[in-house]
């Protein structure tokens, strides 16, 4: 099976994230004086050959652990979506 | 017999040529440490120098930390060897789990090049061993990926172990606790952000870097 995957890297709640306070400050500077919470996140989109969905699930989860995010600052979320071949 | 030092070179390093040439200057023999070999040569300490390993892709250090040469670096840190990184190298080290944290970007979002004072916060580490405790060092900083963070427990850790090895005396990139680098349980791993190998001479501007570097040779 093939897996079309989306994975947001996000910034640990609490940790502070200099893109989005920057950002945050720079909308009111617009006249956007209702935003707040800004965060700036990354995002990796790959296709992953799997013979299941749990399969292809664990090996995500295991290289976003390794590799792809840094748990320290970072959480991740993974959207994955099977590929139908056309 | 000179102490030998090895200093880390992965695709994209930059500084590894002023290490050698600040080490040679203080009487050590140094030689280049290729990332794709699995071993450290038997050096007497290991430099991991900055730069920008590996293009500092997906996160600074993040690839750097699966090259061969950091396996053996991770032994030699275990059985007690001398391991400084410095800039990029700090964030190899907490990239591999060598040094907990991790360093993002500055608070500001400005790229920073500016002498800096540091203050020693320990001798009990192998980068500050013959310098004073207290003592305000004038060394340069580099960086844009020089923000300190980690876990509150984690911090705590490091204050009550006195692992802080050096504070800014005024903190130039958002980092936790003023924090410039931090040394592992044993006192053998240091990480900092600072070039001490640029404050290696008058005629660049500071010499304050020798008694770090003097610390590290033994």
């Amino acid at each position: 099976m093939r897996f079309a995957v989306r994975i947001d890297v996000t910034h640990v709640p609490g940790v502070l994230d200099p893109q989005g306070a920057t950002v945050e400050r720079a909308l009111p500077a617009l006249g956007y004086d209702n935003v707040s919470e800004v965060s700036i996140a990354k995002t990796i989109r790959l296709v992953l050959e799997a013979e299941s969905r749990a399969s292809a699930t664990a090996q995500i989860d295991e290289m976003c652990r390794r590799l792809l995010a840094n748990p320290v600052i970072e959480r991740y979320t993974v959207e994955l979506g099977e590929v139908v071949a056309p | 017999m000179s102490t030998r030092v090895g200093v880390v070179v992965f695709p994209g390093t930059n500084c590894e040529l002023d290490v050698v040439w600040a080490v040679e200057q203080l009487g050590a023999s140094a030689e280049l440490l290729w990332h794709g070999d699995a071993t450290v040569r038997g050096v007497d300490a290991v430099v991991v120098p900055g730069g920008f390993a590996h293009g500092d892709y997906l996160r600074t250090g993040a690839i750097a930390r699966f090259s061969p040469v950091m396996g053996a670096v991770a032994d030699y840190a275990a059985a007690g060897g001398p391991v400084v990184g410095i800039c990029n190298g700090f964030q190899v080290l907490t990239e591999s789990g060598l040094l907990p944290g991790a360093l993002q970007k500055n608070r500001g979002l400005t790229f920073l090049c500016q002498t800096v004072e540091l203050r020693v916060e320990t001798t009990r580490s192998v980068l500050t061993g013959r310098a004073e405790k207290g003592a305000v060092l004038r060394v340069p900083i580099n960086h844009f990926e020089g923000n300190y963070v980690c876990d509150p427990d984690t911090l705590r850790q490091l204050q009550d172990e006195d692992r802080v090895v050096l504070r800014y005396v005024d903190n130039p990139n958002g980092s936790l606790d003023d924090i410039a680098g931090i040394v592992n349980e044993t006192g053998n791993v240091v990480g900092l952000m600072p070039h001490p190998e640029r404050a290696s001479d008058l005629l660049l501007g500071s010499a304050d870097g020798i008694v770090l570097l003097q610390s590290l040779l033994g």
